[in-house]
């Protein structure tokens, strides 16, 4: 069965509940029982990744609920299903369209921007009621959160006008009249609703994107995202259109592979958007400059660190990622070259050594590869200098890693004190 | 009383190699597939870590793979005459327990049988007369030809990524292949693994004396794949924990490489796992089976009606679970009469341990399928007139491993235990090699399975009762390839080279093989077979049965390359026929 006849068969019982809201005064102003919209707000949805976050692990999609970890404490993802009393089955959209565009729910409290409307913000009205039109057309869940989990002062939730004042521009998307078709699409979607900068942008003191470091790489629940400018060496310089596309797609290209919140986003998100979208980002992520630290000089091969970085490797990681870092295709990502090996924060290649992970899986390459876990038997000095040593061998030059930095990364996934 | 479920399309019995493959493929055509297995699910993300997964005394010693003798077991016996008693600790074979089954902790040795080990009964009688077939002999054609199967096999190695090295493309023989072997119409999928020094002498040694060996076809892979699936492989690295383990490095050919990563993105697909199914439900006439009923791990029945039922447990468990559910008439041994469970088989195994005075072989960096093979004295590839026997063996200079607990060989007369064993250990560990003999067994009135009169399992079903002995014709065979062995090892340069005998009576205790077959054999005669050609049921036309017991009697090799094939090729029958026209697809 084609993906598109799957959509039309989940949609269709939907309908009839969607006729029947049409009839509300609050109902929406796109079309709930119009196929068209409400595939196109799938998509959109979809594009946007909403169920990453709208989803309790184990839960039912949109029903919220997720935990979301900020350095102010934990946020409790709202449900999104159109339930009238947990859910958002008595909003209107105009009320949708407020949220995304200015960070209100209706009534007017704040949102945090734990909900990325400060990206959101960039789509247009038009795709705000597709989006809604979609969140209709699913069974509403009955589901309450608990929405005020922030500790005290970051629970005055009208604190947050202030923070608007100093970090949030609101304001639809505007195409550049001087780029291409393609690359203003782009624009839209990595600035808009693919929210990319919210993870691949360091955060400043206030929990704000710094906006002078715009994808040049961020954290994320102890795992680094890269920078995504074009920059050639940490960033996507080197990377073909084509490369980025195909990595977006299927989860892997030129020898690496996804994980972390990454393999999420590819599998939830990237790998079910149109071609013509993936490209669209693709160029627009190529085009719009470069930006980034300059190259450090390689720790030497005589440093003590690399010596015993080197026996761990060959000991412990050669089997897999080869002796020369060249990895093996689709399965063993390669670490010579490999621009996560390249960021200034080594956070995640500490944290997949102690805590392992898994790779994107998806219908063109559905292995999804694991690294184990090997926390249990290298200690911090150890995974300190095996980092070290494949952050500058192979060609990779990057800063060297201390234990103490290995300590915190392991605190921080394990649990552990020591 | 069972608790009734929706109705499912298909229903399988077991996840390993042949479920997962026909789940795969069927559920892709749309239809719902629920497969039912009774171990746990196991992936080689979660459940295979490199830190972990060799360990040798929690997998080899102890047994984590395997079925728990508790869950189920079986009593054996060398003859009719017999009691029959319990296995209680696994010896001789060792069942699979949990998703993948045997294709999980299997070695990875693929092959396809010999054209004419597919007409051996015609075949033999044609050559040599009658008279060659042994006393008490149930041997028979299979109901399908090497050709017929040929490009099912093609698929199976190309699900499994084999490496090898073809002898024969389209009637071309090859050199570096095994000239012996049917007419392939494609290269393996991957070259063959790299070989030891041992194996070095092997081929050296056999070529010498005008012997044709070859590197043998391995599921441990020489190179980087991906499959017809998408599944992609990475090389293998000699490690040495295959049999019995799990791979970490994803080099071994398993369903867990090969087919669930795939079959678990299947939206019309499920797996039930730790659920036993107690039988294949019938209709009141029995020409019909309604789905199957098993109990959760909670102890709870289920009844999951279904249009088809593929039973793809592990072989002899096929024919226990046909045996519980009435479906087939039962063999009778003392009237030689009745189907199900006629026809057990198993595999011989016999050869020559060489001790060198001087050299290096490093067991350590080995492989379950490593190794080189000829196939000079398999099946009917030489004159068996002046021997008297029917049947061959592969034979084989291969190390599967070197690990530490089980693999100590000792010359004969050392001591078990203490200095004088630790000091033989030390000197003959790098010293020795082994040419052995994998040879075939034919089937006879009396071996077979039955359920038993006695014990039962947890559930309270009867255990199924193995009635095995070697015959005079398979003694006669493995010895004269013990001496064929033999004879290599001493060309080798082996300063001794002992000679291991195939005598005395089967015995459940070391272990020999796991490759039990036979009991639900396929064939062209309703009165001497439970499957027709496609494996389907004579009786229960909306049954098929997959796996090695469908084996008319064994040959000189591994089963699980033909396992695979047999499954592809049913599965094309079950597309292109059966799903299409629903019944029996060969008239009785």
């Amino acid at each position: 069965m084609s993906s598109i006849v799957k959509q039309i068969a989940t949609l269709r019982p939907r309908y009839l509940l969607a006729l029947a809201l049409l009839a509300m005064p609050s109902a929406a102003l796109a079309d709930s029982d119009n196929y068209v919209d409400v595939a196109r707000g799938k998509a959109l949805v979809t594009a946007g990744d909403c169920v990453a976050c709208h989803t309790a692990p184990g839960g039912t999609p949109f029903a919220g609920g997720l935990a979301l970890q900020t350095p102010f404490g934990a946020i409790m993802t709202p449900n999104i299903t159109p339930d009238n009393a947990t859910g958002i089955g008595s909003w209107s959209a105009d009320d949708f369209a407020r949220a995304m565009h200015e960070g209100k729910r209706p009534g007017g409290t704040r949102l945090y921007p734990a909900f990325p409307y400060t990206y959101y913000t960039k789509v247009t009205r038009a795709d705000s009621d597709a989006i809604f039109a979609y969140l209709r057309s699913l069974d509403p869940v009955s589901n309450t959160v608990n929405r005020n989990t922030l500790p005290f002062p970051f629970n005055i939730r009208s604190s947050m006008s202030a923070w608007n004042a100093l970090f949030f521009t609101p304001g639809v998307f505007k195409p550049d009249p001087n780029k291409s078709e393609e690359f203003n699409r782009g624009a839209y979607l990595v600035e808009g609703l693919g929210h990319c900068g919210a993870c691949h942008t360091p955060l400043n003191a206030f929990g704000a994107n710094k906006s002078d470091k715009y994808l040049q790489g961020g954290q994320v629940d102890n795992w680094t995202a890269p920078n995504i400018t074009n920059d050639a060496r940490a960033g996507l310089g080197k990377w073909s259109v084509d490369d980025v596309v195909q990595y977006l797609k299927v989860g892997q290209a030129r020898g690496v592979i996804a994980s972390g919140p990454m393999k999420d986003v590819v599998e939830n998100s990237t790998s079910k958007m149109s071609d013509a979208d993936l490209k669209a980002m693709a160029v627009y992520l190529k085009e719009r400059g470069a930006t980034g630290s300059p190259a450090p000089s390689p720790v030497s091969a005589d440093d003590g660190r690399m010596k015993v970085g080197e026996a761990i490797y060959v000991d412990t990681c050669s089997a897999c990622h080869v002796r020369n870092g060249s990895g093996i295709e689709h399965v063993f990502p390669k670490l010579a070259g490999a621009t996560i090996v390249a960021q200034d924060d080594p956070t995640s290649l500490i944290r997949i050594i102690i805590a392992g992970g898994r790779g994107a899986a998806t219908d063109q390459r559905p292995t999804g590869p694991a690294m184990p876990s090997l926390g249990f038997r290298l200690n911090d000095e150890q995974i300190a200098a095996v980092v070290t040593y494949v952050r500058n061998s192979f060609g990779n030059a990057a800063s060297p890693v201390t234990a103490d930095a290995v300590k915190a990364v392991r605190g921080n996934v394990t649990g552990a004190a020591d | 009383m069972a608790r009734r479920l929706p109705r499912k399309d298909v229903v399988i019995v077991g996840l390993g190699w042949t479920g997962s493959i026909l789940a795969l493929e069927l559920a892709r055509t749309g239809l719902n597939v629920v497969a039912i297995e009774r171990g746990p699910w196991r992936d080689t993300a979660a459940d295979f870590n490199i830190g972990t997964a060799p360990d040798e005394l929690r997998y080899g010693v102890r047994h984590e793979m395997f079925l728990r003798p508790r869950q189920e077991t079986m009593t054996m016996r060398n003859n009719s005459s017999q009691t029959a008693l319990p296995i209680r600790k696994w010896g001789s074979f060792l069942p699979g327990n949990g998703v993948g089954g045997a294709g999980m902790h299997w070695n990875g040795q693929t092959w396809r049988f010999l054209p004419d080990d597919f007409r051996i009964r015609s075949h033999m009688t044609e050559r040599y007369g009658e008279g060659i077939l042994p006393e008490g002999n149930h041997i028979q054609d299979w109901p399908v030809s090497y050709d017929e199967l040929e490009p099912f096999y093609d698929q199976f190695e190309r699900c499994l990524g084999v490496s090898g090295k073809a002898g024969n493309l389209k009637g071309a023989i090859q050199a570096g292949g095994n000239r012996f072997e049917g007419a392939r119409a494609n290269e393996y999928p991957t070259p063959p693994m790299k070989q030891g020094y041992s194996q070095e002498l092997f081929m050296k040694a056999a070529s010498g004396m005008g012997l044709h060996p070859f590197p043998r076809p391995s599921a441990n892979l020489s190179s980087a794949y991906t499959n017809q699936y998408g599944c992609s492989m990475a090389p293998c690295t000699y490690c040495g924990f295959c049999e019995r383990f799990g791979c970490a490095n994803s080099s071994k050919s398993s369903p867990q490489t090969c087919v669930l990563p795939a079959l678990v993105r299947e939206p019309t697909f499920e797996a039930r796992t730790e659920c036993e199914v107690m039988k294949v439900n019938l209709t009141g006439d029995g020409k019909m089976a309604t789905g199957v009923t098993y109990v959760d791990a909670n102890g709870e029945e289920w009844e999951q009606p279904a249009d088809l039922v593929l039973v793809c447990a592990f072989s002899i468990f096929n024919v226990r679970l046909l045996l519980l559910s009435g479906i087939g008439k039962p063999y009778d041994a003392a009237k030689d009469e009745g189907v199900v469970g006629r026809n057990y088989a198993y595999q011989t195994g016999s050869g020559s341990t060489a001790f060198f005075e001087d050299a290096k072989f490093n067991p350590f960096a080995a492989a379950g399928s490593l190794g080189c093979a000829l196939d000079d004295y398999n099946s009917d590839n030489f004159d068996h007139g002046p021997h008297g026997f029917v049947g061959g063996a592969s034979i084989t200079n291969a190390y599967t491993n070197g690990r530490p607990i089980m693999y100590h060989p000792t010359p004969k007369g050392t001591p078990t235990w203490g200095s004088a064993w630790k000091k033989a250990v030390h000197e003959t560990y790098q010293r020795v090699t082994s040419v052995g003999a994998q040879g075939s067994v034919m089937s006879y009135r009396a071996n077979y399975i039955d359920l038993d009169p006695t014990y039962k399992d947890p559930l309270g079903r009867p255990l199924m009762r193995i009635t095995f002995d070697y015959q005079e014709n398979e003694r006669k065979m493995a010895n004269f390839m013990a001496e064929r062995c033999e004879e290599i090892a001493k060309a080798m340069g082996a300063k001794t080279a002992t000679i291991n005998r195939l005598n005395g009576p089967w015995s459940v205790i070391p272990y020999q093989t796991t490759h039990n077959t036979g009991g639900t054999v396929m064939g062209s005669d309703p009165t001497t077979s439970v499957l027709n050609r496609y494996l389907q049921s004579w009786d229960v036309p909306n049954v098929f049965v997959t796996g090695a017991s469908a084996f008319p009697q064994n040959a000189g090799y591994n089963p699980t390359g033909t396992v695979g094939a047999l499954t592809y090729w049913a599965l094309d029958a079950i597309l292109n026929k059966y799903l299409k026209s629903p019944g029996a697809l060969v008239q009785k």
